[in-house]
C-alpha cells in the first residue's frame, strides 16, 4: 500500500506520474514486481528491456486496460488505480478511472482507427463526445493536428483506404485531440513497413519538440530514443535494472543486462 | 393461369397480410435481438441470466406453439380474447427475436477487443462505445444472418392461416376449397412467397452494401450481385 | 378457469403418445434429409443439371414448410398416409439447408487436397470416400445438427394435414373438452425438455469441431 499520501507530503514537487509498490500478477506470472517509479510533468521517458520485460502492461496499467494486483498508480497527486472513500483508499470503480484517464491519451502498435469512422469522425469522436468540445472547435482542432500529420488531404477518407503510416498519424492525431497531459506510446512504428516509419517517428518528434506533453515511450528504434527522451529505464523481468540519461543508457551502460540488451538489439 | 388472374386481388391482399405480419414480426425481433443479444454482453450476471433464459426459452418452443398457447391457452387463464394477428405477431417475434439475441451478441463478441481498448483511451462512456463504435461494426456482421432470419421468419407466417388471419396460405386454401384447383390455388401462393422472398433478400442485400461501405471494405455493385445466392454459412444460417 | 391437475394427469398419456409420433417424424425426416441433401449437394457440382437443381432448391427454401405440406397432401393419392407424406415433405424441404452446408463443408476443404489427389492419381470413388468427404462431414456435422432441432420444432406443423403428433394431440384434447391450458402449456414444456438438453449438445460439438 502506498508509503506516503501525496496529498500530505511535504515535496516542493509532485511527479505527474507515480508507481508506489505496483505488483501486477496474471494468473501466477508476476509481471510488475512491487514497481516504484516517478515522471515528472513535461518528461520523456522511454521504457526498454527484452519482450516479456513487463513494458505494454506498464502502459496499460496507466490506461487502465488492465488493473493492478497491488500497490497504487498516482497520476498528478491523484490516484488512478485507487480513490478516496473518506480518508481510505479503495479500488477504483469505472467512473472514477473514466474521469481521471481523460489526462492521458495513448497509441497503439496496431493503431486501433475506428473502421466505421471517417479520419474526421476518429479525431472528433472524444472531444466532441467524451470531453463535450463544440464540434466546430473539435472539428477545428481536428483540421490543424491533420496539417501537422501532414494529411489534411485524407480528413474525409476512411481509414481502410489509408497505408500504414498514414493510419498510425491519423491515430496520433486522435490521441493529441484529447489535449492529454501524457501520452502513451507503445511501439508504434514496429506494425509498419520499414519505408513508413520515419513519416511516423519525424510526427514524433515535432509533437516532443512543440509541445510539453508527457510522454512514456516503447520503442525499439534506438537513435529517436535518444533524441527525443530525457530519461531512458531499462526493465527486466518486471523491474528496473538501470536508468539514466539517454547519452548514459546507450552510451556506458552499467549494468551487465543493459549491456547485453544493446548488445542484441544494435546488431 | 387465368385462374390466378381472375383472382389477383385476393392473392394480393392475401401476401399484403403476410407481408405486414412479417414486418411487424421483424420490428418486434429486432427490437428484442438488439436488447437482449446487448444483455448478454454485459457483465452484469442478471442481465445475463435473463438473456439466457430468454433465448432458451424462446429458441426452444416453436412459433406455432407459441402462436396457439397465446390465442388458446391465455383466454383460459385472464378474461381477454388476444387478437389472432397480435397473437402471431408476438409469437413470431418471441421466437426470431430469441435466434437473433445470439446473433447480436456473437457479433459484439467478435468485434476486436482493440477497438474496445481505443474507445478507453479516449474516454468514451459505455453507451457512446456501444452506439458510435461497437454496435456499427457488430452491424456488418450480424446483417448476412438477420437476412437469413427475415425469410425464415417470413416463411413462419403461413403459420397464422390456421388461426384464421387472411394471408397467402389462408387465401390459396380458400381458393383451393371452393374450386378444386389444386395445383393452380397453391402454386400461385408459393411464387408469391418466393417473390416476397426475393424482395426481403434484395432489400437486405442493399442494406449489407451500405454496412460494408461504411465500414471501408470493397462491395459488389450491380443489380446482379444482389441476387446472388444467399452465402452459405456453416453455422447453418443462424437457424436452429 | 384455471390450471387443473387431475385433468393435465389425464392428458398426459396421449400427449406422450404424440410425443412418440413426433419423435418418429423428426427422425425419419432427418434421415431423408441427410441422404438426400449429400445427394443434392454432389449433383449440384454437375454443370446444367446442377443449376436447375439449385434453383428448385431455392424455390424450396424460399417457400414455407406449411403450404409444401398442405399443397402436397392435397394432391397425392389416399393411398399414401399423412404421416408418410409428412416425413417425405420434412425431408426434402430441410435436403435444401443441408445440401448448402454439406456444399460448404466440400468448399471448405482446401485446394491443395484435391491436388493432392490428382498427384497421387486417386480415383474418383477414392478422391471423394477417403479424403474430401471425411474433411468435408467434420466440418459440418454441429450445422447438421443445429437443422436436426430446427426440424424437430418444424413437425407441429405435421397436425395441418392430420398426423398425429404431439400438436395434433393438444389441439384434439383442446377441441374435445374446450381446455387447451394444460395441452398447449405440455406441449411447450415438451419441446423445451427435448430441445434445450440438445442445443446444448450441439454447442459441445461446435467447440469440440472448431477446436480441431
Ligand atoms: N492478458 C495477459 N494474460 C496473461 N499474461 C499476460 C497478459 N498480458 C501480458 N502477459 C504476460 O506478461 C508478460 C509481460 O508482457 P508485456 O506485454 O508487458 O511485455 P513487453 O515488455 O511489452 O514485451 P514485448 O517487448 O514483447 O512487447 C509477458 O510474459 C506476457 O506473456
Ligand atoms: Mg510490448
Amino acid at each position: 500500500m502506498p508509503q506516503s499520501d501525496p496529498r500530505t507530503s511535504t515535496g516542493t514537487h509532485e511527479p505527474l506520474i507515480r508507481f508506489d509498490q505496483v505488483v501486477k500478477r496474471f494468473g501466477s506470472l508476476t509481471v510488475l514486481d512491487r514497481l516504484d517509479f516517478t515522471v515528472d510533468a513535461g518528461e520523456r521517458v522511454t521504457l526498454i528491456g527484452p519482450s516479456g520485460s513487463g513494458k505494454t502492461t506498464i502502459l496499460r496499467l496507466l490506461m487502465t486496460l488492465e488493473q493492478v494486483t497491488s500497490g497504487v498508480i498516482w497520476v498528478g497527486g491523484e490516484p488512478l488505480s485507487h480513490r478516496y472513500q473518506g480518508d481510505r483508499l479503495v479500488r477504483a470503480n469505472e467512473k472514477h478511472q473514466r474521469r481521471v484517464r481523460k489526462q492521458i491519451g495513448m497509441v497503439f502498435q496496431q493503431f486501433n482507427l475506428f473502421p466505421n469512422m471517417t479520419v474526421r469522425q476518429n479525431i472528433t469522436e472524444g472531444p466532441i463526445h467524451s470531453l463535450g468540445i463544440s464540434r466546430e472547435e473539435a472539428d477545428q482542432r481536428a483540421r490543424e493536428l491533420l496539417e501537422m500529420v501532414d494529411l489534411s488531404d485524407k480528413i474525409d477518407a476512411h481509414p481502410a483506404h489509408l497505408s500504414g503510416g498514414q493510419q498510425q498519424r491519423v491515430a496520433i492525431a486522435r490521441a493529441l485531440a484529447m489535449r492529454p497531459k501524457i501520452l502513451l506510446l507503445d511501439e508504434v512504428t514496429s506494425a509498419l513497413d520499414p519505408e513508413l516509419v520515419t513519416g511516423v517517428l519525424d510526427v514524433l518528434r515535432t509533437v516532443a519538440e512543440t509541445t510539453d506533453i508527457t510522454m512514456l515511450l516503447v520503442t525499439h528504434e534506438m537513435q529517436f530514443a535518444r533524441d527525443v527522451s530525457h530519461r531512458v529505464l531499462m526493465f527486466d523481468h518486471g523491474r528496473i535494472v538501470e536508468e539514466g540519461p539517454p547519452e548514459q543508457i546507450f552510451g556506458d551502460p552499467k549494468e551487465e543486462r543493459t549491456k547485453a540488451f544493446l548488445h542484441a538489439v544494435l546488431d | 393461369m387465368e385462374f390466378l388472374i381472375d383472382r389477383l386481388p385476393l392473392y394480393l391482399s392475401g401476401a399484403g397480410t403476410t407481408l405486414l405480419i412479417t414486418l411487424l414480426g421483424a420490428v418486434l425481433a429486432f427490437a428484442l435481438a438488439m436488447v437482449v443479444g446487448v444483455m448478454g454482453t454485459l457483465r452484469n450476471p442478471v442481465a445475463r441470466a435473463i438473456a439466457t433464459g430468454y433465448t432458451e426459452t424462446f429458441r426452444g418452443v416453436a412459433a406455432l406453439v407459441l402462436m396457439y398457447w397465446m390465442a388458446f391457452a391465455i383466454p383460459q387463464l385472464v378474461p381477454y380474447k388476444i387478437d389472432a394477428l397480435f397473437a402471431a405477431v408476438l409469437a413470431l417475434g418471441l421466437n426470431v427475436g430469441a435466434y437473433g439475441a445470439e446473433v447480436v451478441r456473437a457479433a459484439i463478441n467478435a468485434v476486436p477487443k482493440a477497438q474496445v481498448e481505443a474507445t478507453i483511451a479516449l474516454s468514451m462512456s459505455w453507451w457512446r462505445r456501444m452506439r458510435a463504435v461497437v454496435l456499427p461494426q457488430a452491424w456488418a456482421q450480424m446483417l448476412p444472418t438477420f437476412g437469413n432470419l427475415v425469410i425464415e421468419l417470413m416463411k413462419a407466417t403461413a403459420i397464422v392461416s390456421l388461426i384464421g388471419v387472411s394471408d397467402l396460405t389462408r387465401v390459396a386454401q380458400e381458393q383451393r376449397a371452393s374450386t378444386g384447383e389444386t395445383v393452380a390455388a397453391f402454386t400461385g401462393a408459393l411464387i408469391a412467397y418466393f417473390l416476397i422472398a426475393q424482395l426481403l433478400i434484395v432489400g437486405m442485400r442493399l442494406l449489407e452494401r451500405r454496412a460494408n461501405r461504411r465500414l471501408g471494405r470493397p462491395v459488389a455493385t450491380g443489380f446482379l450481385a444482389l441476387l446472388r445466392p444467399p452465402p452459405a454459412t456453416a453455422t447453418g444460417g443462424g437457424r436452429r | 378457469m384455471t390450471w387443473d391437475w387431475e385433468f393435465t394427469g389425464r392428458i398426459i398419456p396421449d400427449l406422450l403418445n404424440g410425443l412418440a409420433v413426433t419423435v418418429q417424424a423428426t427422425v425419419l425426416g432427418y434421415t431423408l434429409a441427410l441422404v438426400l441433401g449429400l445427394a443434392v449437394a454432389l449433383v449440384r457440382r454437375i454443370p446444367v443439371i446442377g443449376t436447375a437443381v439449385f434453383a428448385v432448391m431455392e424455390f424450396i427454401r424460399c417457400t414455407p414448410l406449411l403450404v409444401q405440406l398442405v399443397f402436397v397432401f392435397s394432391l397425392a393419392p389416399n393411398t399414401l398416409s399423412a404421416f408418410t407424406i409428412g416425413v417425405a415433405v420434412l425431408g426434402v424441404h430441410y435436403a435444401a439447408y443441408t445440401a448448402e452446408v454439406y456444399r460448404s463443408g466440400i468448399e471448405a476443404v482446401p485446394a491443395g487436397q484435391w491436388e493432392a489427389c490428382r498427384a497421387l492419381s486417386l480415383p474418383l470413388h477414392r478422391t471423394w470416400g477417403a479424403v474430401i468427404l471425411p474433411q468435408a462431414i467434420r466440418r459440418v456435422i454441429p450445422p447438421l445438427g443445429n437443422y436436426l432441432i430446427a426440424m424437430f420444432k418444424d413437425t407441429p406443423l405435421l397436425f395441418a394435414i392430420t398426423v398425429g403428433e404431439l400438436m395434433y394431440q393438444a389441439s384434439q384434447i383442446g377441441g374435445v373438452y374446450f381446455r387447451y391450458l394444460e395441452a398447449m402449456t405440455l406441449v411447450g414444456l415438451f419441446f423445451l425438455l427435448v430441445s434445450v438438453p440438445s442445443a446444448i449438445l450441439i454447442r459441445q460439438l461446435e467447440r469440440r469441431y472448431a477446436a480441431v
